[in-house]
Parts: structure tokens; C-alpha cells; sequence
């Protein structure tokens, strides 16, 4: 039984890290939020297997959080303010896909070697957990730095956040991990629902594009 | 109900985290800005008095919840005196920017209301003895000095206030990352649940933890936590939000919010400490603190933006705080502390005067303001004072405390004594060429007089003056206290 939880454990935090590099393999703005999605699912699987495992049933409200929130409503609201807004449909990359994928099979070995080794005295379930958690952070942060558009920008984050969510729910017993789900959504809730859609379509009527590119974050 | 009474009044930290958590409340639903303005002041004003009588009297025994201490009385009474004095100065100033069409009657609802949400933020991480409510609170905090910061939505706020909350969100999820690591180590020891992520008990158990996760969560918390600091180079959002949002705005975020950061990683340090067999934290901090002041100095010379301009110098004083803190030892220490409370007073300060100035002149830009000595005395000179004070000239609380830093330095690391000083000379000749800009010459622009208050200036700049003639002995005992415990 043991063996087979851990494989389990093993195989969600694994996909989640997989749909990480699909995620920064997309190209187009829509099938970049739909990964997002699948992210959240397989996030939400992931940590109702924890709940599951480490008998903390408090883990299941997160994972529905992570369900309803971020596999369902994020997303369709995303794709709601794409169409509104008429944002690209394409998404800017800063440099090219493989180069992006390269830097990633980087970051991964390196957070796999550096967890493995730090966490040598912590339990093996922690470990790996962790070590993926890691990668799907540092993927979430090469996101944010390689995309130019806002909304693949938010996107990145999101990831990044699922990452920790993974953390959390991996550290056995760990407290506030459902507070921290829900501050995690609020703020995100905050940035697409506030600054996204009433701030830009307040200021920018006409919804032109260039006031939109303007308003990225990465330049003076 | 007197139950309650009594529990309320025998603890002044509920008073602290309580007004304005509930002032944040009361002013949502208030119309009308000045009285919101004044509610503002007066529930500053509470949690100032009940963060003074942590001074006098018993202090509360650390619970899971809250820790008082020697080291965050000094950020409390810091945080709750300039809060108060920026809504004193923020009632002076806001009408005015109702007047000039810049905000509308709903979005100063939502401005002070704010306010006291980003107080609460800041005080519930300073109070707390939980390090994962403290994360809480420091991005509770932040996420209502980003709303701030956009809130004159021209596209330069909202730009500065995406940038401020990407880079922001990034710091931040770092730090849980780290803090996540932080439990993990202290699991083992601790056993699961809530007691493992009490500070005083993972401090009191630091010595048992595995140093090597102890060394990677350390990594990820000064470099979440250093974001907020405004630590090159994690620094980029810090000058945007400085120059776009309101000036009361500034002077909170460069006066206490770069402070909360500091905090939460002088708590982990001290937990690195503890643990002999750690990576040391005092030398990555050193590095971190030098690379900002010396990078922050050079940046200096080339600003066009009286706001950015401050803004850069907030962030060389945050190195030579970290710095300071990062040599460590009791001297080190102690000068640390002086110079974070003389930089959050004297900067907060400048901040009040350029907001009068900018009302004035109705521009930011630097090359728009000369002469100020000439067409408003009181204005000019209270700048010059602040600037000079700022710069580390004597007779101010800053010259002794840099001075303090750069001895203490000599004495144990006389190569990076010398860089120390390179950066704060270099800082020095930018301010002091931009001040001789700003004051004399022929007067520009308008010479309407100042409508504002400059009580909030004087009252900040009378205690860096006093502070740098005269040190009252128990404030000397409590910082040196404090410079202890932090080891």
C-alpha cells in the first residue's frame, strides 16, 4: 500500500511538472490558458492524494480550490477578457522555445539535484514532492521572465503558485496550507477581476492594442 | 462584555492589529474625505498610543499567536509613529489632489481605506509569532500598497503598480517557498502541526534542525524578503512605485514596508544563528547590502524624477542597513538599528516635503524645480534639512549612525570599510548636487504658498536632529538590548 501511495504521489507531482513544460511550450494565448487548466486539475489530484495519505482532511478543501478556482473560473475569465480585450492572440516570447525548453530541463535538474540532496534526512515522500515543486516553481518563474504579454505573464504566476501549493500540501501536516490556498486565490482574484479588467478598460476605451503593450511590465 | 473589556485593555497588541483592522472597515463605508481623513489620523493615533504603552509596563508573554520583544517594540513604535504622522500628512495633502481632478471622491474612499488595511498588514507581521502569518501579513500588505500605487490609473501608475506586483508576487512566493522549508526542517524536531511554525519555539530548537534545509530556506527568504527590501537586483519595481503612487504612499513604503522585509529576515537570521552548523547568513547579506548602496549611488547621478531620485537613495540606505546587519556583532548592530530608524524618520520626511513641492510646482520633474529657498523659505530649508540629514552631514542622527557602521567596520573588515565608504560618498555628491539644484537659482514654475501642514516635517526632523546631538540613555540600553539579540 505504501509503495503504491508513493507511486501515485510520484506520478500527480511528476504530470504536474510535464504540463509545466507543455505550458511553456504553447504558443497561442487560448491553448496556454487550457494548459492552465489542466495544470490546476492535475494539481487538484495531486494534493487530494495527500489529504488522502496523510489523513488531513482539511487538504481536500484546497484541492477543491484548486479545482473550482483555478481549473474552471480563472481560466474562462482569462479567455473571456482575451476576447474582450482583443489582446494577441499569440504569445511574445522574449527568446526562442528551445532555448526556453533548454533553461528548463535546466532548472529542473538542478532543483531535483539540489532538493534530493538538501532533504537527505527528511522522508522520502517530502523529498520528491518537493523536488518537483521546486521545478514546477522555477518554470513558473522562467514563464514570467520569457513572456512579454500580461496575461501568459499571470499565467506564469499561477503556475508558480501551484508549485507551492504542491510544497505545502507535501510538508506532512503543515498549518495555514488551506489559508494560504485562499490568500493565494484572493490575490489572484484581486489582479485579473481589479487591475486586468476594470482598471484597463477604464483607462483604455478604445481597447487599443499598443496602450496594452505599453502597459507591460518589462520596459522603462 | 467586561470579560472582554478586560482582555482587551490587558493587551495592547489586540489594540495594535485591532484599530486599524477595524478602521479599515469603518472607513470603506465612510463618504465625505475629510472626515475619513481625519478617522484615518485618529485610528493611527490609537494604534501609536497602544504601541507606546509596550514601553511601559509588563510585556505580554509570547503566545502561539504573538511575541513581544525587545527587537520589534523598536519596529512597532517605528511603524504606528510614522503611520500616524503620514495620515497627518496625508490630510493635508489628499484634498488637494481631489481639487486638481487627479482622484475622485470614491477612489480616496477606497485610498483610506487602504491605508489602514496596509497598517494592519505591517503590524500583524511585526506582532506575530507565527512565521506563516507573518508571510500573510507582509502580502496582505503589499497587495494594498499595489492598489495605492495604481490609483491615479495613468498609464505610468498602472504600469508601475504591474511591475511592483509581479516582481512583488515573485518575492513573495519565494518567501513562502522558504518558509515552507523552514517547517520542513523544523518537523522532525518539532513534531507536525502549528508548533513547528512558532517562531519562539523553532528558535529555541534551532540548534537541532537539518543545517543543510536551513541553508536553502535561508536562500529563498532573503531573496523573497530582499525583493521587498529593495535589494539590488531585486530592486526594479521599487523606484516605479516610489515616483507613481500618491507621496504619502512613498513615504510609508520607503519608511516602514522596506522595514517589515527587514524584519522578517532579521528573525531568520537570528534562527541561522542558532544553529552552529549553518551556513553563516551575516556574509550573503553583506554582499547583497554593498551591491545595493554602491549600484543605488551610481544610479543616483542620473535621475530626472525627485521621487526616483529618493526612491534610489532608500535603496542604498536599505544596504547599508543590511550591511550593517549583516556584519553583525554588538556595535554593527546597534548602528544597523540606528540607522534604519533615522532613515525611516528622515526619508519619510523628504517624502512629506516633495509631496508639498510636486503640489506646487505640479511636476515631478527635477529640472522644474529651482530656487525653493527664494520663493518658499520654510519649504526649501525643511528639503535642505532632510537632504543634508540624508546625506549623513552632521549634525544628524544619520552621520552618527553611518559613522558608527563604518568604524565598527574598520575594525574587523578595513577592505570592505573602504567600498562602504565609496558608496556613501558617492551618494553624498549626487544628493548634495541635486539640493543646490532644488534651492537656489532663479524660482520656476508656480510660487502659490504651501497649503499643507509642515508639522509631520518638523516633527521628524526635530528627533533625527536631537538624535544625532543627544542618545537618552534608556534608548541607548533597549537598542543595545536589541543588538544582542540579534547576535
Amino acid at each position: 500500500m505504501d509503495k503504491l501511495a508513493f507511486d501515485i504521489a510520484h506520478l500527480l507531482a511528476g504530470s504536474l511538472l510535464l504540463v509545466s513544460f507543455l505550458m511553456i511550450y504553447q504558443d497561442r494565448l487560448f491553448s496556454l490558458l487550457r494548459f492552465f487548466a489542466l495544470h490546476a486539475v492535475v494539481l487538484s489530484l495531486s494534493v487530494a492524494w495527500q489529504a488522502y495519505v496523510q489523513d488531513a482532511p482539511f487538504l481536500y478543501i484546497t484541492a477543491a480550490i484548486a479545482l473550482f478556482f483555478k481549473g474552471l473560473i480563472i481560466p474562462a475569465a482569462l479567455q473571456k477578457i482575451v476576447r474582450r480585450l482583443e489582446i494577441h492572440r499569440e504569445v511574445e516570447q522574449v527568446v526562442g522555445i528551445g532555448i526556453t525548453m533548454l533553461a528548463g530541463i535546466g532548472l529542473t535538474a538542478l532543483s531535483i539535484i539540489l532538493m534530493l540532496r538538501v532533504t537527505a534526512n527528511a522522508d522520502s515522500f517530502a523529498r520528491e514532492d518537493m523536488a518537483f515543486a521546486l521545478a514546477v516553481i522555477l518554470l513558473g518563474l522562467l514563464m514570467m521572465v520569457t513572456r512579454r504579454n500580461a496575461v501568459s505573464q499571470v499565467v506564469g504566476f499561477m503556475s508558480l503558485e501551484n508549485g507551492l501549493i504542491l510544497a505545502a500540501a507535501g510538508a506532512k501536516g503543515m498549518p495555514l496550507v488551506v489559508e494560504i490556498s485562499v490568500a493565494f486565490s484572493v490575490l489572484i482574484a484581486f489582479i485579473v477581476i481589479g487591475v486586468f479588467l476594470f482598471r484597463i478598460r477604464e483607462r483604455f476605451d478604445t481597447v487599443d492594442v499598443g496602450a496594452l503593450d505599453q502597459f507591460r511590465g518589462d520596459q522603462k | 462584555m467586561s470579560a472582554l473589556w478586560d482582555i482587551l485593555w490587558s493587551n495592547p497588541v489586540l489594540f495594535i492589529v485591532g484599530v486599524p483592522f477595524v478602521a479599515a472597515f469603518v472607513l470603506a463605508a465612510l463618504p465625505g474625505y475629510k472626515l475619513a481623513s481625519r478617522v484615518n489620523m485618529a485610528a493611527s493615533l490609537l494604534a501609536l498610543v497602544a504601541a507606546i504603552t509596550l514601553l511601559f509596563g509588563e510585556r505580554p508573554a509570547p503566545s502561539s499567536f504573538f511575541l513581544i520583544d525587545e527587537l520589534n517594540t523598536v519596529f512597532i513604535v517605528l511603524n504606528t509613529f510614522v503611520g500616524f504622522t503620514a495620515a497627518s500628512f496625508s490630510a493635508s495633502y489628499i484634498g488637494h489632489e481631489l481639487d486638481e481632478g487627479r482622484l475622485t471622491p470614491t477612489y480616496l474612499r477606497f485610498y483610506h481605506a487602504m491605508y489602514q488595511l496596509m497598517m494592519f498588514g505591517m503590524n500583524l507581521a511585526l506582532v506575530t509569532n507565527n512565521i506563516g502569518l507573518m508571510w500573510v501579513a507582509i502580502e496582505l500588505a503589499t497587495l494594498s500598497t499595489v492598489l495605492m500605487v495604481g490609483i491615479y490609473r495613468t498609464e505610468a501608475a498602472l504600469e508601475a503598480a504591474w511591475k511592483y506586483f509581479i516582481l512583488g508576487s515573485v518575492g513573495i512566493a519565494l518567501a513562502l517557498f522558504g518558509t515552507i522549508l523552514v517547517y520542513l526542517a523544523a518537523e522532525p524536531v518539532l513534531g507536525e502541526g502549528n508548533g513547528a511554525m512558532i517562531w519562539t519555539n523553532l528558535l529555541a530548537n534551532a540548534g537541532q534542525f537539518d543545517p543543510a534545509l536551513l541553508n536553502l530556506a535561508f536562500i529563498f527568504l532573503l531573496l523573497g524578503y530582499g525583493t521587498k527590501i529593495g535589494l539590488a537586483p531585486l530592486h526594479a519595481w521599487l523606484p516605479d512605485a516610489h515616483a507613481e503612487g500618491p507621496t504619502p504612499i512613498s513615504a510609508v513604503l520607503s519608511g516602514l514596508l522596506l522595514n517589515v522585509a527587514l524584519y522578517a529576515v532579521l528573525r531568520f537570521k537570528m534562527l541561522m544563528t542558532a544553529n552552529p552548523e549553518a551556513l553563516a547568513p551575516g556574509p550573503l547579506m553583506v554582499v547583497l547590502g554593498l551591491v545595493s548602496l554602491i549600484f543605488a549611488s551610481f544610479m543616483l547621478y542620473r535621475r530626472r524624477d525627485i521621487k526616483r531620485l529618493f526612491a534610489y537613495s532608500s535603496i542604498e540606505h536599505m544596504g547599508i542597513i543590511v550591511f550593517a546587519f549583516g556584519m553583525g556583532g554588538p556595535l554593527a548592530n546597534f548602528a544597523g538599528l540606528l540607522h534604519m530608524v533615522m532613515h525611516s524618520l528622515g526619508k519619510s520626511a523628504i517624502f512629506f516635503s516633495v509631496g508639498h513641492i510636486a503640489q506646487i510646482k505640479g511636476s515631478q520633474r527635477i529640472a522644474d524645480i529651482r530656487g525653493l529657498t527664494q520663493s518658499h523659505p520654510v519649504l526649501g530649508w525643511s528639503l535642505a534639512a532632510g537632504v543634508l540629514a540624508i546625506a549623513g552631514l552632521p549634525p544628524f542622527g544619520v552621520f552618527m549612525s553611518e559613522f558608527l557602521v563604518v568604524t565598527s567596520t574598520f575594525a574587523r573588515a578595513p577592505a570592505l570599510a573602504l567600498l562602504l565608504v565609496f558608496g556613501i560618498l558617492l551618494a553624498m555628491g549626487a544628493l548634495l548636487l541635486r539640493l543646490t539644484g532644488f534651492l537656489f537659482g532663479e524660482p520656476s514654475g508656480s510660487l502659490k504658498p504651501v497649503q499643507g501642514s509642515m508639522l509631520p516635517v518638523f516633527a521628524h526632523m526635530s528627533i533625527v536632529l536631537v538624535a544625532g546631538v543627544y542618545l537618552p540613555g534608556p534608548l541607548v540600553a533597549w537598542f543595545q538590548a536589541v543588538a544582542r539579540l540579534l547576535g
